[in-house]
């Protein structure tokens, strides 16, 4: 399965390195170059599946290269390792030009080719077959028309396509993220691709922006601004630019998470004095307390099911995290190990619990199973804040300190694959991955 | 009148560093310092001209700006994950809920503020917890519910940005805002 053979006129690590250096290149030459968040990965994942990316045939006629784009996808997921795979000539984009001995030879358990051409209205077609080179077996084969525009987003849903049929699980690639960025005074809400490209600015303010949550269906995002120089509740929605007050009572409104069905949002309010968590309607109606501690209660954050609310509360001397009943009623105290543990994220599957625990003084990223209650550490940073998980689990985003900056970093749900996302000379903070695209 | 003002000018050299959130200063030795300007020097008899006091002109300071009134201090600092006020407060409250209690139209935003290690979202309850706790002593002293919105930044907007045990203090504040500053 892990045999290398020959074939290769270059370790791999050095091809790795060279693409880097090509994607740099390409990013530098990009013109958008400040916007965009770089993606070095840290630490690699074991057991990897070697897989070659041919070069698609005709690919240049697209404004992107998307063989590229889903390498590099591949890659950072730390699920993949890719074969050196040039010197083919002709390039195939039939199964009948491919020689699947001597991919099985180079070491490869799965090759992808394809083709592109421009059509005569101006867009693209993209075509890409997979295969199973031991088996000689084609997994999936798909035919995509695009406009030029589309090409990042295309290669984004094959390299979707390659990762679920290799690996089982649904690929995250085509799914985005916001996060914060400060620079010079300003905030930025963004929105980029998982990969940290193509970043949209929002919402732009001289004040501070914080906690971006994503309704379910990933086209709308509440967060909470400083703009009117107190924690304000908003809700924006993502296509139309449009927003709209959902929580301004007296005194702070804050944390504001989605409930699955999209309908309501748990949010932090203090107009009743003490910090407590309500269930609000999303257009800001029906406004209804259900913690009622003498403490903090916040971090609320719904289970997949809809049917519980954890959440971070001092109410037992220490900051902790609680679950309870999302109709209201009594809570179960989740953490015991170490005197901080907050912020709360769950996987979609309910399974484990992402959150930041405190230990001598270093705030780090931990995940929680939640059936046997066992807890690991994922980090060896200071200074984590903000989890959320990638919509299929395998991934958790948050932020960081790397040299006095913040950084956006993430880390497998085991510990073992790495990265860090970061954009030069900003203070990134404050991410949430999206979720699964509609469609 | 003039009773009240020589009393603030008073108050304020008796208080004037109450902001300042080192441990040691407060009650060294106020006593002695008794405002000079208290006594106006007697009038000297002179037969061929007759001399009138001359009040001086109606050019009152502001007391919320003037830097020798207390209530121009506007910061109370806490402890770590505390929202206790330190007796060292005690009085820049008094004097601002005073305030607020004689001025039935004044209003005032409190923000209470935490240093930035930790959660953002628990750092912001905890700068809440601090501005109910000083809006809380404010109602105390005189002011009305409705006067007074307390709410946080968090760790938003720090007033010093180094990573230092000094610096964090200096963030784990609430700031008292009067009408017209918000």
């Amino acid at each position: 399965m892990n045999k290398r053979a020959g074939g290769c006129i270059l370790p791999p690590r050095m091809i790795r390195t060279l693409l880097h250096l090509l994607a740099a290149c390409l990013w530098l030459a990009s013109g958008a170059a400040r916007a965009q968040l770089t993606i070095e990965i840290t630490g690699g994942g074991g057991n990897q599946i070697p897989v070659a990316v041919l070069q698609f045939a005709g690919e240049a006629v697209l404004p992107t290269s998307i063989t590229d784009i889903i390498e590099a996808d591949l890659l950072r997921s730390g699920r993949f390792r890719t074969q050196y795979a040039g010197g083919v000539n002709p390039l195939p984009t039939e199964p009948s030009q491919v020689n699947f001995g001597d991919w099985k030879t180079r070491g490869a358990d799965a090759i992808v080719i394809g083709g592109a051409q421009r059509l005569p209205d101006g867009r693209f077609e993209v075509r890409f077959r997979l295969f199973d080179v031991p088996k000689q077996t084609q997994l999936a084969g798909v035919a995509y028309t695009l406009s030029p525009a589309q090409a990042r987003a295309t290669a984004h849903r094959i390299a979707d396509v390659i990762y679920e049929k290799l690996t089982g699980e649904r690929g995250v690639f085509s799914t985005r993220i916001a996060y914060v960025v400060k620079q010079n005074g300003r905030f930025e809400l963004r929105i980029a691709d998982a990969d940290g490209q193509g970043a949209q600015v929002a919402l732009a303010s001289r004040e501070p922006i914080i906690s971006p949550s994503w309704s379910p269906d990933g086209t709308r995002l509440a967060y909470v601004s400083f703009e009117s120089k107190k924690p304000v509740v908003y809700v924006h929605s993502l296509t139309s630019g449009q927003r709209h007050v959902v929580a301004n009572f007296r005194g702070s409104n804050s944390a504001p998470s989605w409930s699955p069905d999209g309908k309501q949002l748990a949010a932090v309010l203090s107009k009743e004095g003490g910090s407590q968590i309500y269930l609000i309607n999303a257009d800001g109606s029906n406004v209804r307390r259900i913690t009622q501690s003498a403490g903090i209660d916040t971090e609320p954050f719904f289970s997949a099911d809809g049917q519980f609310i954890y959440f971070t509360s001092d109410r037992g001397g220490s900051p902790q995290i609680y679950r309870m009943s999302a109709a209201g009623g009594e809570a179960s105290r989740i953490t015991f190990d170490g005197g901080y543990n907050v912020s709360p994220r769950l996987s979609v599957n309910g399974k484990s619990m992402a959150f930041v625990s405190r230990h001598d003084g270093r705030f780090q990223l931990a995940v929680m199973d939640l059936e046997s209650r066992q807890m690991q550490v994922l980090t060896d940073t200071q200074r984590d804040e903000s989890p959320s998980f990638a919509p299929n689990g395998t991934m958790i985003l948050y932020a960081t300190e790397v040299g006095g900056r913040g950084v956006l970093a993430a880390v497998s749900a085991d510990g073992r694959v790495k990265q860090r996302l970061s954009v030069q000379a900003a203070d990134v903070r404050e991410p949430a991955w999206g979720p699964f695209l509609v469609n | 009148m003039r009773k009240i003002w020589f009393a603030a000018v008073g108050l304020a050299v008796l208080y004037g560093c109450g902001s300042q959130p080192s441990k040691d200063e407060g009650k060294a030795g106020v006593e002695e310092r008794t405002p000079a300007a208290a006594q106006p020097a007697p009038a000297q008899p002179q037969p061929p001209v007759s001399t009138q006091p001359v009040r001086p002109a109606q050019v009152q300071a502001n007391p919320l700006k003037d830097p020798k009134n207390i209530l121009s201090k506007r910061s109370v600092f806490f402890d770590y994950d505390s929202d206790r006020i330190r007796d060292e407060f005690r009085p820049l409250l008094q004097a601002h809920g005073k305030y607020l209690g004689d001025h039935a139209g004044a209003k005032m935003l409190v923000q209470g503020n935490a240093d930035e290690r930790g959660s953002r979202e628990y750092n912001l309850a905890l700068g809440q917890r601090r501005a109910e706790a000083i809006k809380r002593m404010l109602a105390l002293m005189g002011a009305r519910d409705a006067q007074i919105d307390a709410v946080s930044l968090g760790e938003e907007k720090p007033r010093c940005t180094e990573q230092s045990e000094a610096c964090w203090a200096e963030n784990r504040r609430g700031d008292l805002l009067h009408s017209g500053e918000f």
